[in-house]
This record gives structure tokens, C-alpha cells and sequence, in this order.
């Protein structure tokens, strides 16, 4: 196992150079054993400590740029047309490539991750992820900074949100949507409802209960029903002990399952009663398979998230990617978006412009939280490397049931 | 090889002498294609399989080295893991063939006489290749949902208890496997039956030898070229097969077999030495076991 990673980066930058130096003379030899051929692949497979230069920006020549995204992010009318993609292309000129891309952060890194070593382009000038994702990205130098004089919308960023810790002041990402992670119910077969992430270890809902794969939804929302302040300082102790209820709860049968996206369909067929779930989902499980799920965060808190904008290190189109950005911290533009997607809009100013459009959603807790709701939903901290390495496989190891 | 008898020896000392340039340029398009996307590959896995975190590194950053305990550690942390794995992929292998001889018997043998229904019943295991199998497994997932009429039928027969189910169970995931690997159990086997020659089986029964007899000392030795390639057609991919014991399918927690453990270490925990020393001893294994399958089954030839 790896030992910690000095905080101080300044240290940290001086051992990981010692290293690097020492390291490398011991591939050397180790390569001329293996042979000519193994060692040109040792090369690609060891890990590069280099941060990757970013490319040349060829936006006033070449008008393009090119987004990739997660499913259902983006207002789309019936024709498969994006209206406020459209309006902005009109705008500008540049023709905007919209694709949905990310399935889950965790495979697209998996595909793109050699191209960002290497500095080269994967396909996009700006993609959206979530914080954690966003920040290992920051850490590896896989993002080009953004230049603010392009982005005046900037301003519009709502304050909570200016000051993240693996990005302060925002120089790297800029929020896209956020959600919190809260409870459901079958508002048929549980018309009492849930008020707590305990509830959802009643004995009643054994083998009907679902949680997310995503470790800092879950354990975020179960370590803060068991009193623990996730945005604050918490360790290995806290930690194990959400760890150790999700332990007993998967063994002795009362989780029936921990999935990704797919757990929609869990509480459409039936298979769980309650589950820990995406807020915005939920909205949307409505309005496409009849009223029978409810929402909430739970009285101890939930978890609340972004998914965030960055210009990947390849990028060539930087500065078109950057009005693209500017173009959605528009309230009037994040209005019609959130009218859509039914998340958070990141920018200040929306709800007015929502007023205007749909008074209804412009009441909705669940895209303009009031300060009250907010309170109670909490970003998960960000971990160190070391932490990441550590908790994940800690978390992975009870889905794998090992 | 019986076909040798019939060779003359003039013709079998040729062959080798030929040195054809356009075999061999025939050849290279394939050679290059395996050294690429096989040899490469594999050499790369097996360096990655023994590499070491890089000291201070962060997450997902690894270095070449020698660390042959990447080995001891998985079959320490999976070994449970990787014996479910073979162990489901041997019951699915075994149901599979249960299933599918009598029904390529049918096709092949006994529908002989009704060429519509044969061509007919091969349609119906062709078919379901129409439809992808991720969406099939989809469906019998929700088919066999808790709130389901099958899964609720089975409790008001009470042949489940109340509060039983069966998405995430091992059950399920065997069903799955078994369902998806039919067709290639069945097809081999319907190419080696359809070829069978009857008139054996009448003499069996000239000699007074019970149907049941005939069957294990004619019919299935004739067909064990079948069964030979259907069983490695079904298991080999079953070993390694991550979509029916997935947690998103029809798996749960703790039905995961070695192929998600992989997918897990190569994607979510980057742990990419595990995933490739977990990856090197399912091939293994693998190899290991369809060599002595095949040495005693005798049916070397067909490799």
C-alpha cells in the first residue's frame, strides 16, 4: 500500500520528485531484462507523472465546439432538436456537436484517461461531471484553465458555490447542475413515508430496500443519519461506521441492492419500496411511469452535488467552449434548461426568470431549494488521494460482497 | 487422421517442399492482426499484472516492477470470487445441456421427417440473437421482479415463501446464464445429430440392447463432438460473463463473480494490477481446465 500523501504540496511536489529520479533508474534496469518490446510497453503502461501541456486554441479559426454530456441533461423538444443549444449556435456562429456521452464518471474516465495523459484531444471541448471526478481531474492537470474575461456571466455563479475546496475560485470548473441525494418510497404501499435513512432498516421493507453505487451518496446520507457532519472534518472512525451499517444491512438481507442509474427500474417493478435516490430522477420516474414515488431528503441530511463544466487538456476550441459556458450562466437560458432536467441551476437569478415561464417550478424545492432545504443537504468533503483510495475500496468491497 | 490412408506418399512429401510466397503474404494480414491485437495485448496485461503503486502517487498511478504478490493478494481477496465464478459457470454448462440435447435430438433426429418444423424450431433458437442480450436480460429481470405474475403466481402456489425473491440471488444469476448460452450449446449439437445415422440405432435394438443403452453407447458417443464444442462454446464465455451476475442485471452483492470484480478494480477503484492479475488467472484457469476436459473427453482432434 502507498503511504499518505504529505499534505503540504510543496513537499509533496519535492518527494514525488525524489522519487521519480530514484524510480527510474530501477525501470531502466528492470526493462533491459524483460526485452526490447516489453520495455516500449512498460513505458505506456507506467504511470506519467508529467501533467500534460494544453493544446493550441484554434477557436477564431475553426467555429466549433463540441460537448459531451450525461443523458437527459439538456432541454430537447420532440424533433430531437436542443432549443437553447440552437439559439446559441444563431447567436455565435460556432456549431455546437451535443452528445451524450457519460453514462456513469466513472467509465468515461476509463475511457478517455490515456488520451488526457498523453494531452490529446478525446473528442470534446467541454464535458460535465460530477465534483469528486472533477477534482482528480484538476489534481491530475487534465483541465484547461478557464480565462474569465471570456465567461463575464461568471458573476452569476450563485455564491455557495464560488469557493469549492478542490477548486477555490472556481479557475477549472464551473457548475452545470446540481441535485442532492435523498430517500423515495412507493407512496402506494408506504403512504406513512420515510423521514430518516433509518427508516429505510425498518424489518417491514426487508429485501425491498435500495441504496446507490455511488459511494459518497450513500455513505454520505447513512453517515449522516448515524450524526456524522460530512462537510466537515470526520475520519476512518466515521467512516467505518456508516461502512460497518451498510455491512449489516447488505448481509442481513435488508438491502436488497446497491445500483447506479439502473435502480429506476428497481422501484418501477417493484423489487425495492425505498431506496436512497437522485432527487431530480424521481421527478422525472413521475411523469414518465404515473404519480407513485415520493421524495426527501432525510431529517438528518442528505448529500448535495454538481456536476461541473471543464475544458479538457486537448482541447482546441477553448475559447468557444468558454461562450458556451458563458451562454448557459444566462438566467433567462438556465431557466429553460432547469424547466427541463428539473435539477438545480448554479446560476443566480433563475427562479425570477422561472417566474416567467412556469410559476409552478419556480416553487419547486426540489430545483429552487429555499435556504432551509439547503441546510439540510451537505457536499460530501473532498478526500485525499489517499482517503479516495481507501474508502473506495472499502465501499467497493461490500458491492462485490467480498 | 484416417484421411491419411488415402494420400499418396509422393503428395505428402510435396506439401512442406512448396515454399509459396502468397501463402505467406496470405498469412500476414492475420499474423499482423493477432500480434496487434492478441501478443500486445496480453504482453501488456501480464507487465501491468506486476506493477506497483508509484510511492506518493495518486490514485490510479502505477509503475513497472516485479510485484508477483498482485497474484496472492487477489486469489486472497477473490478467491471466494473466482471459485463462484467456475462454479456457476459449471451448473449453467451442465443445465444448458440438459436442455439443449433433448431439443436438438428433436430437431435433428426425430423432426427429420417434417423439414417445415425442423427449419422452423431452428428459427426459434436462432431468434432470440435478433435481440440484443443486454435487453433480454433486462427483460427477464423485470420479468421475474417481486411484483411480477410469475414470481407472485409462484407465491400464492405457495412454492415461494411470501417474503422471497429472486433478482440477486444465485438462482437467478445460473437461470441467466443458462438462458443466454442455450443457443450455442444447442447448435453445435444439432450439427453433430442431424448427421447421425439411424440405421445404428436400429441395429442397436436388432441386438437387443435397451433404448436406454443405445443412447449412452451409440448416440451420445457419436454426438461427443457436439457436446464437446457446445460445453467450451458455453462455458469459456460463461466464466468470464459480468452482465447476468451484475448488481444492474439480474445479480446482487453477493452473486458477483469474477469478471465484475475486474470491471470493479479496472473502473472504480483503478486498481488496474488487480484487475490484470485477476484477468491473467481467469484465462489460466481457464485453459487449464478445457485441456483436460478435452484430453478426457478424447476428442483432441477438434482443437
Amino acid at each position: 500500500m502507498t503511504k499518505p500523501l504529505p499534505e503540504d504540496p510543496f513537499i509533496r511536489s519535492l518527494v514525488i520528485q525524489a522519487q521519480r529520479a530514484q524510480f527510474s533508474r530501477r525501470n531502466m534496469l528492470k526493462g533491459a531484462g524483460v526485452g526490447a518490446s516489453a520495455l516500449a510497453l512498460a513505458a505506456c503502461s507506467t504511470g506519467a507523472v508529467e501533467k500534460p501541456k494544453a493544446a493550441k486554441d484554434k477557436s477564431d479559426t475553426d467555429k466549433i465546439v463540441r460537448w459531451d454530456n450525461w443523458a437527459l441533461y439538456l432541454d430537447v423538444d420532440d424533433d430531437g432538436h436542443y432549443p437553447t443549444l440552437e439559439a446559441f449556435e444563431k447567436q455565435t456562429g460556432i456549431k455546437a456537436t451535443y452528445t451524450e456521452a457519460v453514462d456513469d464518471n466513472n467509465t468515461y474516465y476509463g475511457k478517455v484517461k490515456d488520451q488526457l495523459k498523453l494531452g490529446q484531444d478525446i473528442g470534446c471541448d467541454t464535458v460535465c461531471l460530477t465534483d469528486w471526478m472533477v477534482d482528480r481531474w484538476i489534481r491530475f492537470g487534465y483541465t484547461q484553465e478557464l480565462d474569465d474575461a471570456m465567461i463575464p456571466n461568471k458573476k452569476n455563479l450563485v455564491p455557495e458555490l464560488a469557493n469549492v475546496s478542490f477548486d477555490p475560485g472556481r479557475k477549472y470548473s464551473l457548475p452545470w447542475q446540481g441535485g442532492f441525494a435523498g430517500i423515495a418510497w412507493n407512496k402506494d404501499q408506504l403512504p406513512g413515508g420515510l423521514t430518516s435513512v433509518s427508516d429505510l432498516w425498518d424489518p417491514s421493507l426487508k429485501g425491498r430496500v435500495g441504496v446507490l453505487s455511488e459511494m459518497r451518496d450513500t455513505m454520505g446520507c447513512i453517515m449522516q443519519d448515524l450524526g456524522t457532519q460530512i462537510d466537515g472534518k470526520w475520519g476512518d472512525s466515521e467512516f467505518s461506521a456508516a461502512i460497518d451499517v451498510l455491512q449489516t444491512q447488505v448481509s442481513n438481507g435488508q438491502i436488497r441492492n446497491i445500483k447506479g442509474n439502473s435502480y429506476k427500474e428497481d422501484l418501477q417493478n417493484g423489487d425495492t419500496l425505498a431506496a436512497i435516490v437522485w432527487s431530480g430522477d424521481i421527478t422525472q420516474l413521475n411523469f414518465e411511469a404515473g404519480d407513485h414515488w415520493a421524495f426527501s431528503l432525510p431529517s438528518k441530511g442528505g448529500t448535495l452535488w454538481n456536476d461541473n463544466f471543464l475544458i479538457p487538456i486537448g482541447s482546441e476550441h477553448k475559447k468557444n467552449a468558454e461562450m458556451l459556458i458563458n451562454y448557459y450562466y444566462d438566467p433567462e437560458v438556465a431557466a429553460q434548461v432547469a424547466a427541463y432536467v428539473n435539477y438545480i441551476p448554479p446560476v443566480a437569478g433563475t427562479k425570477d426568470a422561472m417566474m416567467a415561464l412556469d410559476p409552478d417550478l419556480a416553487n419547486d424545492q426540489l430545483i429552487f431549494p429555499s435556504d432551509a432545504t439547503l441546510a439540510n443537504a451537505h457536499v460530501f468533503r473532498s478526500l485525499s488521494s489517499a482517503e479516495d483510495q481507501k474508502y473506495n475500496s472499502q465501499f467497493q468491497a461490500i458491492l462485490l460482497g467480498a | 487422421m484416417a484421411f491419411s490412408a488415402f494420400a499418396t506418399g509422393t503428395a505428402k512429401e510435396q506439401a512442406p517442399r512448396r515454399k509459396s510466397r502468397i501463402a505467406l503474404l496470405l498469412l500476414l494480414p492475420g499474423i499482423l492482426y493477432l500480434m496487434l491485437f492478441f501478443l500486445v495485448p496480453l504482453v501488456s496485461l501480464v507487465i501491468t499484472s506486476f506493477q506497483q503503486p508509484i510511492p506518493f502517487g495518486d490514485i490510479g498511478e502505477y509503475q513497472t516492477a516485479f510485484k508477483w504478490e498482485n497474484y496472492v493478494d487477489v486469489v486472497n481477496t477473490y478467491g471466494e470470487h473466482i471459485f463462484r465464478s467456475f462454479g456457476y459457470a459449471i451448473l449453467a454448462t451442465i443445465f444448458a445441456l440438459l436442455f439443449s440435447y433433448p431439443l436438438a435430438y428433436f430437431i435433428g433426429v426425430t423432426a427429420r421427417r417434417w423439414p417445415l418444423v425442423q427449419n422452423l424450431m431452428l428459427v426459434l433458437v436462432i431468434a432470440p440473437f435478433f435481440i440484443s442480450f443486454l435487453l433480454r436480460t433486462l427483460a427477464w429481470k423485470s420479468l421475474l421482479s417481486d411484483e411480477s405474475f410469475v414470481i407472485s403466481g409462484l407465491k400464492a402456489l405457495s412454492l415461494m415463501a411470501p417474503d422471497a425473491h429472486f433478482t440477486g440471488t444465485p438462482a437467478a444469476v445460473i437461470f441467466g446464464l443458462t438462458y443466454n448460452f442455450i443457443p450455442f450449446m444447442t447448435l453445435p449439437l444439432y450439427s453433430t445429430l442431424e448427421r447421425l445415422d439411424t440405421r445404428l440405432l436400429e441395429a442397436g435394438s436388432d441386438l437387443y440392447s435397451k433404448p436406454s443403452m443405445t443412447f449412452f453407447k451409440v448416440t451420445v458417443p457419436l454426438s461427443m463432438s457436439g457436446i464437446v464444442s457446445g460445453v467450451l462454446l458455453t462455458f469459456i464465455p460463461a466464466a468470464g460473463d459480468y452482465i447476468n451476475a451484475s448488481r444492474d442485471f439480474l445479480g446482487g452483492t453477493g452473486t458477483q463473480m469474477i469478471g465484475n470484480v475486474i470491471e470493479s478494480n479496472f473502473l472504480v477503484t483503478l486498481n488496474y494490477p488487480a484487475a490484470a492479475a485477476l484477468s491473467i488467472i481467469l484465462m489460466a484457469v481457464i485453459l487449464v481446465m478445457v485441456t483436460v476436459y478435452v484430453k478426457r473427453s478424447g476428442t483432441e482432434d477438434l482443437l
